[in-house]
């Protein structure tokens, strides 16, 4: 599936992403399942919220780490790669 | 189940463990009789002294400090106490992803609303067969559609619905039909879980072994299953080790990303550990959590591979089981710190073998299925069956 630019996502059901202290990382829990999430993957996801698009998270970030020249392929990766694992959902 | 790279794979020497996972055996009380129960067969000593609210909860603060964020609320059947509720709440505020593991005994309209309620994030309902006769069978109790009420109130209430069907003789050759039951049911995940030999399925191992082809037969059935277009229903296949000819990595690792809490309190890497003989467990009543999982002796035994001997010691894939299971290799061959004996390469394989051929001639020997009750438990314990486990090291 390609990734839009107005595309919207939010979290899965079944599926919690939240900042785990002791582990230092933003981790996706679900039935059986934790993954940890390294620090960007984690920063883009975090930004998954049902309401900001894929447009609107690759210019937060780009603001955020201006010395990451591919920013928006990153992105664009991360986001392929979380539906494919079924983390995310589409809303619109 | 995933678990990222970092705790996975690596020797624990050089890891920095965390207790990821906290399961919590809340009580060993259980109305059905599974005769491939993985709990210990002296489970009924510890049903006097079980933990009280006051002290689960403890435990989950501690555990969560320490970095545990999935939670299994187990048992026995865990419905049977009645401050489930409560501490669903407590893990709930505390950040945990909540699953409630049971056979739905206990469970009714009430109590599940209040659970959602609560904050529990999940429900794994054990399902044994298609068949009102096996079903009733293997648990010695009439279960059947008491597990399909309580299926369709998991899915109303609209919690991922997770089966679990441990696989023996007896429901192997029925894959496809639970399969598809599973799928009619809604279910989101189904656990095929091959019977493991531990506690009461070790017991009754030579009566619940199926033979080889019928595990080969399973899980072509079950590939071809999963691989259908437009299946949704995710489908783990947990092979049965006697089968193959390399150990299973268990528990991920001892005192790698698995805590245990018994109903009693004793804190274990895995839930056989205390078949081990000198190996003396912590107790939440009298050490906290953190002392258990990172400075007690019975963690740090079996942590990494330092403590390995020949043929594991200088194995090129020592990483990749970190030698199997230390029960299995007790309980089989008498020596903890050995190879398990699952593997090709352990002097002992030849117990696994005998074992699976037994298992296919049950002509040899006609023993009836001892069930996981109280007073089977009380006999085991004083010594009643001697003879049927004269062949294991130590009392499962």
């Amino acid at each position: 599936m390609s990734i839009e630019a107005k595309d919207i996502y939010k979290i899965a059901a079944h599926h919690r992403f939240q900042w785990e202290k002791a582990q230092d990382c933003y981790v996706i829990l679900f039935p059986e399942g934790m993954v940890k999430l390294n620090g960007s993957a984690g920063e883009v996801l975090n930004l998954v919220n049902g309401e900001s698009t894929v447009e609107s998270i690759t210019e937060l970030l780009s603001k955020k780490f201006t010395d990451a020249p591919n920013i928006a392929k990153d992105i664009e990766g991360m986001i392929e790669l979380a539906l494919d694992k079924s983390w995310i959902e589409k809303v619109n | 189940m995933e678990i990222d790279q970092k705790n996975n794979g690596v020797s624990a020497a050089t890891t920095a463990t965390q207790p990821l996972w906290l399961l919590a055996e809340i009580t060993y009380q259980c109305p059905l009789q599974c005769a491939f129960c993985y709990n210990p067969t002296d489970f009924d000593k510890h049903t006097q002294n079980e933990l009280d609210t006051e002290s689960w909860i403890k435990v989950l603060r501690q555990a969560r400090d320490l970095g545990a964020a999935q939670l299994g609320i187990s048992g026995g059947e865990p419905l049977l106490r009645k401050d489930i509720e409560e501490i669903v709440i407590e893990a709930s505020s505390l950040g945990y992803y909540s699953n409630l593991i049971t056979s739905g005994a206990g469970m009714n309209e009430k109590r599940i609303d209040a659970l959602k309620d609560g904050g529990l994030d999940h429900i794994q309902l054990s399902m044994h067969d298609i068949t009102e006769e096996i079903n009733n069978f293997i648990t010695n109790t009439k279960t059947f559609k008491l597990k399909q009420k309580v299926a369709a109130m998991i899915k109303d209430r609209g919690y991922p619905m997770v089966l679990n069907v441990v696989m023996h003789r007896y429901n192997i050759d029925h894959i496809q039909e639970i399969l598809e039951m599973a799928e009619g049911l809604g279910a989101d995940y189904i656990e095929l879980a091959n019977t493991q030999y531990y506690g009461w399925s070790l017991v009754n191992r030579d009566q619940l072994m199926p033979k080889k082809e019928q595990v080969e037969n399973a899980l072509k059935v079950t590939n071809k299953f999963r691989e259908r277009p437009g299946n949704k229903m995710k489908i783990f296949f947990v092979v049965p080790d006697y089968f193959e000819d390399r150990p299973k990595k268990c528990m991920n690792g001892w005192g790698e990303v698995f805590m245990i809490v018994t109903a009693n309190g004793d804190v274990l890497p895995c839930h056989s550990a205390r078949v081990i003989p000198n190996l003396e467990f912590p107790n939440v009543n009298d050490s906290p959590l953190k002392g258990a999982w990172y400075d007690s002796p019975a963690f740090n035994k079996f942590r990494g591979d330092d403590w390995m001997q020949e043929p594991c010691r200088s194995c090129s894939e020592k990483e990749n089981d970190l030698g199997g299971c230390r029960c299995q290799a007790l309980l089989l061959t008498g020596n903890a710190e050995g190879a398990d004996p699952v593997c090709s390469k352990s002097p002992d394989r030849h117990i696994i073998d005998q074992a699976i051929k037994d298992s296919q001639n049950p002509g040899v020997e006609a023993k009836p299925i001892i069930f996981r009750t109280n007073a089977n438990s009380k006999k085991i314990d004083k010594g009643d069956e001697k003879d049927r486990l004269a062949k294991f090291h130590a009392t499962p």
